[in-house]
């Protein structure tokens, strides 16, 4: 075990080089809805049970199967009305399981990055052949149905390896060379995109995700009020926009439809998703999009003022 | 070691679900549904009357609301048996002063303590629940007689109900692999513990069909209250925001369902009945709610289908 990951230096938030987003927009907004299937009866893992209850786990996994078949639409449709694309975070077997949902994203032009196979199977314990395989399986499904090169990735259900970046970033090259396997979701230490130190050396940037925004987390882990979450939604914009006045910002809201699309959460949603898209100066954006804009016009000036601002000046 | 090569196999990966209960459907694929007089939004109120054993087994894990401190906990079994002593009758009242129907959901071994509460429930032609014997009698796979339980359970509280039981909760929501087998056998024709739809719909079992009614986790007074510790009136909120969002999506997609849970030894409490009873002021005053019992909604629901 390591005492840091690696995958980036320090480097402070303080007279960064000014990052240009398109229009010149303050914050680069996306939003992520994670579409996920969970397995009623999936194997056991040696450091992860795949439900907390006994099996089987009829509340969990009929919690999660709601989102598929009722809250989807309703996300859908919300985003569609603020003119948003969703940059889906996709448990790939999703694909052949409700082929309809994947559909319906891929006419309205949604960017599919990959969250896995299943949000039931945890990548603890395997080897690198074995993770390299998951990885590879989850990225030529997303191709296979929906013809896209997926360009990011969300461990499933966040569960990591010490070479998961690096092996996602590999594979993804191979399979498509610089389109694919370039921006992970994974880490959280900031609020523009940020360059990523992986094996192959490639140009790989971690994109602004927000554990912070996201409904589950809010919901299920902080517990919070529903119009209690669109409140703080309004809030970290604000400040992001605020700042964007300096220098742009990103703001993600990952999303799940089985949290924000209940009948008594969707308002709230609602109220935030239509006042961020109110204002002029924000670039409604995809997570692919973001980390192509980035790593074309300011990662190597990143680059540059990191290894600055390394030796203290 | 690497992992067994089965953790990346996926036996299941195939269109529709990973098992054969139900099949695959997005709730607007479906057909609309019209309720009667043209309402748009099918209130079904449902409130379970639980019994919380002293001597809690927690087999093979402790009920929600059961108790917590070492034996014996008064403070959880009396709170909880304040429920079916004063706050019940509040429910009632509450209930009486908006006309809302209701259903009640009772434990087997509940319904034998309280004669007086069961005798009040029958005169008032209730719609009765079999939900199991008591909250700590868990269904999972190792219990032993599930099938006997089951029928023991429906058998002692119809002696209570003016109505045939033909619906169930399963005490915490938890099933066997077989619980929905063994609720066809005993004449179950509804059951509650699935959460994955704002509507009814068809569930398969190798003794016959079942149908699935969805009674919202998310929403129930426990949930939102104790397990997230919303405060009241959030909880008030959340209620009108889902009913509200339920009737315009009903304008567009045919009628919806909105299913309430309540605990009498939550909401039956002086400082939450008045909460209470401003949600049902709020949805009984609009034009497109209808309070239904469960087997009301089911059979407006199935004629047509």
């Amino acid at each position: 075990m390591k005492n840091d990951p690696g995958f980036y230096d320090y480097w402070p938030y303080d007279n960064r080089p000014k990052m240009k987003w398109p229009g010149g927009a303050k914050v680069a907004f996306w939003v992520a809805p994670n579409i996920e299937y969970y397995e009623l009866n999936a194997p056991d893992n040696p450091q992860r049970k795949p439900w907390p209850e006994p099996s089987p786990a009829i509340a969990g996994y009929s919690t999660r199967d709601y989102g598929n078949r009722v809250g989807h639409m309703r996300q859908m449709k919300l985003l569609e009305k603020y003119g948003i694309r969703g940059s889906i975070s996709l448990s790939t077997a999703l694909c052949e399981h409700h082929p309809e949902i994947i559909e319906l994203c891929n006419e309205r032009d949604w960017e599919f990055f990959s969250h896995g196979i299943y949000n039931t199977r945890y990548t603890y314990g395997m080897d690198e052949q074995q993770e390299r395989e998951m990885i590879h399986d989850a990225m030529e499904t997303i191709y296979k149905h929906t013809g896209q090169k997926c360009a990011g990735y969300l461990a499933p259900a966040l569960s990591h390896s010490e070479l998961t970046l690096d092996l996602f970033a590999e594979v993804g090259t191979e399979l498509f060379g610089d389109e694919g396997g370039i921006y992970t979701c994974d880490l959280f230490h900031d609020d523009q995109p940020t360059p990523i130190h992986t094996r192959s050396g490639k140009k790989f940037v971690s994109i602004p995700y927000s554990l912070e925004m996201n409904d589950t987390i809010a919901y299920v882990v902080n517990k919070i009020e529903p119009r209690r979450y669109g409140q703080i939604i309004k809030d970290n914009f604000d400040r992001l926009y605020e700042e964007g006045t300096d220098n742009s910002t990103v703001m993600c809201i990952p999303t799940h439809n089985y949290q924000v699309s209940c009948p008594h959460r969707l308002k709230a949603f609602e109220e935030a998703l239509e006042y961020i898209t109110g204002h002029s100066d924000v670039w409604v954006t995809t997570g692919r999009e973001i980390a192509k804009h980035f790593i074309k016009n300011s990662y190597d000036a990143a680059l540059a003022d990191i290894a600055l601002k390394k030796q203290g000046s | 070691m690497p992992l067994d090569k089965s953790y990346l196999e996926y036996p299941h990966r195939s269109y529709g679900m990973d098992h054969d209960r139900y099949d695959w459907s997005m709730l607007t694929d479906r057909k609309d549904v019209n309720w009667p007089n043209g309402k748009k939004l099918a209130l079904w109120v449902n409130v379970s009357l639980q019994f919380f054993p002293l001597d809690q087994k927690g087999v093979p894990v402790k009920p929600q609301g059961g108790m917590i401190m070492p034996y014996p906990d008064l403070r959880h079994y009396s709170l909880r048996d304040y429920g079916n002593r004063v706050g019940i009758y509040r429910l009632l009242k509450a209930f009486d002063k908006y006309g809302v129907k209701s259903t009640y959901a009772v434990n087997a071994e509940l319904a034998k303590r309280v004669p007086y509460l069961m005798a009040a429930l029958k005169e008032r032609g209730v719609e009765m629940l079999g939900h199991g014997w008591n909250m700590d009698t868990i269904h999972h796979n190792n219990m032993e007689d599930e099938a006997g339980i089951i029928s023991e359970s429906l058998e002692v509280l119809s002696r209570y109900s003016s109505k045939e039981i033909t619906g169930w909760l399963s005490p915490g929501r938890f099933e066997s692999d077989k619980t929905p087998e063994y609720l066809a056998d005993a004449g179950i024709k509804y059951f509650c513990d699935w959460v994955n739809d704002d509507m009814p719909y068809n569930f398969r079992t190798d003794n016959g069909p079942l149908l699935a009614m969805p009674l919202s986790k998310e929403l129930e007074d426990q949930f939102v209250l104790l397990s997230n510790l919303h405060s009241e009136s959030s909880y008030g909120d959340q209620i009108k925001d889902a009913a509200d969002m339920l009737i315009t999506e009903a304008y567009e997609q045919g009628g919806r369902m909105l299913a309430l849970s309540l605990h009498p030894w939550m909401m039956g409490q002086p400082h939450r009945i008045k909460v209470l009873e401003d949600i049902l002021d709020y949805l009984m005053s609009k034009e497109e709610v209808w309070s239904a019992s469960a087997n009301e909604i089911l059979e407006h629901w199935q004629n047509q289908q």
